[in-house]
């Protein structure tokens, strides 16, 4: 018999689950487009989003973002909003000048080509909680 | 003999701040030919043994190899494991574990808690090299801001009262080089050793009103005052201005043409989003004549006493 358990207390009030990147890679079967040294960063929650500006609203520092939109104002978002890192859900990829940005601010890209709904649904079932979950 | 830093880590940080809190286990009934698997599958090379919730031992590769090569018939963990299960306390510093792995010579201990008794983790040798080495990454990076802080400024400088003030050009419809200014002015607040929460806050604030400019003017300028208790922005055009303030004010009211929708904005929840970061807003704007954005935002201490809004 073998018991993989988290020891993480998952009660509403405590301290959250924080999923390492290299987990959020494996889950998602993604590759690192860039920050590839950067992948023991801890998520504390994440976010799912193709509007920036629900992003700047209601995300919080320390978030991955997972989102559908591969424009330069995806890193400018989160390099305002203090995100970990940004996930690119359903196969799209960033041009050169995006994952430049990133890599000047040390921000870590990935890419999956799982769909954004699937995405979030299989981190939140690892226990990645969602920004709303997530106490102050 | 002066202490490396290393050395201070190691008695500074507990072993819950490096330990695998995520244990596999294995039961003391479960028939040692399955270890292969579990050692294989989970990549690793030992690991505790429990009966009924609670640890009763520790199996290792070597067991498994001893056990292996005495050819013996299938037993259960339980007679294969070590019982004097060394253990280590959450809440110990790690110079403890560090010295009784050196002492006892074994790969990994279990990690109990010490209230409870529970077993949270298990700590390596690795673990623990991992974590000081994380640590001090961390610590160099701090110190990196701290060196390029310019906080003392305020302290410098000879006066009743203190403004700092920044300049930032943007130019109209240039989507690509959109949040620029705002990711300037952020470095500029951090190095100044603003807190993060203001820091975000003007941040925030500053890149929906560099978008909006970007987005709907032929360009404009951020002008933002620094001084002690707050952060003040004044974002200006020449137009084309906002016809009805109030409705540009509703959450998903937005005049933004499709392409600008393309790229995840102009949702309308720009001003919104700017008023959430702020302490006080304040929007002037004629038709035809340009729009005058005056956001306030306190700074930690400031806030605490009481919002104005």
């Amino acid at each position: 018999m073998i018991f993989v358990r988290s020891l993480h207390p998952v009660s509403g009030e405590d301290v959250a689950e924080k999923m390492k990147l290299e987990q959020v890679r494996q889950i998602l079967n993604a590759e690192v487009i860039t920050g590839e040294n950067l992948l023991s960063r801890e998520a504390t929650m994440g976010c799912g989003a193709d509007l920036m500006s629900d992003v700047l609203a209601y995300g919080k520092p320390g978030s991955l973002l997972l989102t559908g939109l591969t424009n330069q104002q995806v890193v400018r978002t989160a390099e305002m909003a203090d995100l970990v890192a940004i996930c690119f859900v359903r196969g799209k990829r960033p041009d050169a000048e995006t994952v430049k940005m990133a890599k000047s601010h040390g921000l870590p890209l990935l890419w999956t080509k799982v769909p954004m709904f699937e995405s979030c649904g299989r981190l939140y079932k690892h226990g990645l909680v969602g920004v709303s979950e997530y106490g102050e | 003999m002066p202490f490396t830093k290393v050395q201070e880590l190691v008695y500074e940080m507990k072993v819950n701040e490096v330990m695998t809190r995520s244990v596999i286990t294995v039961d003391a009934r479960t028939p040692m030919s399955q270890l292969r698997e579990v050692f294989r599958d989970k990549k690793i090379s030992g690991t505790p043994v429990v009966q009924d919730g609670k640890l009763v031992g520790i199996i290792s590769l070597e067991d498994f190899i001893k056990w292996l090569y005495g050819r013996e018939q299938n037993s259960v963990i339980e007679t294969k494991m070590t019982k004097e299960v060394e253990t280590l306390y959450d809440d110990e510093p790690l110079v403890h574990a560090v010295s009784k792995f050196d002492r006892l010579g074994f790969g990994r201990f279990a990690v109990i808690e010490r209230q409870t008794g529970r077993l949270v983790g298990v700590i390596t040798k690795g673990d623990i090299i991992a974590g000081v080495l994380k640590k001090l990454e961390i610590d160099y990076h701090e110190e990196e801001i701290h060196r390029y802080r310019a906080s003392h400024i305020f302290e410098d400088i000879v006066a009743d009262r203190t403004t700092l003030v920044f300049e930032y050009d943007v130019i109209g419809q240039d989507f690509d080089r959109g949040g620029e200014s705002s990711s300037r002015l952020k470095r500029t607040l951090k190095r100044l050793g603003l807190d993060p929460v203001t820091v975000r806050r003007v941040a925030i604030a500053t890149y929906e009103a560099e978008m909006n400019l970007i987005v709907f003017t032929e360009g404009g300028k951020i002008v933002a005052r620094v001084e002690p208790g707050r952060v003040t922005m004044e974002v200006d055009d020449s137009g084309p201005g906002i016809a009805d303030v109030e409705k540009a004010l509703q959450p998903g009211y937005s005049t933004a043409p499709q392409w600008v929708r393309d790229l995840g904005f102009g949702a309308g929840m720009g001003l919104n989003n700017i008023q959430k970061c702020a302490d006080h807003m304040d929007i002037v704007s004629a038709p035809g004549k340009g729009t005058h954005l005056k956001i306030s935002i306190l700074t930690g201490d400031e806030r605490e006493a009481g919002r104005d809004s």
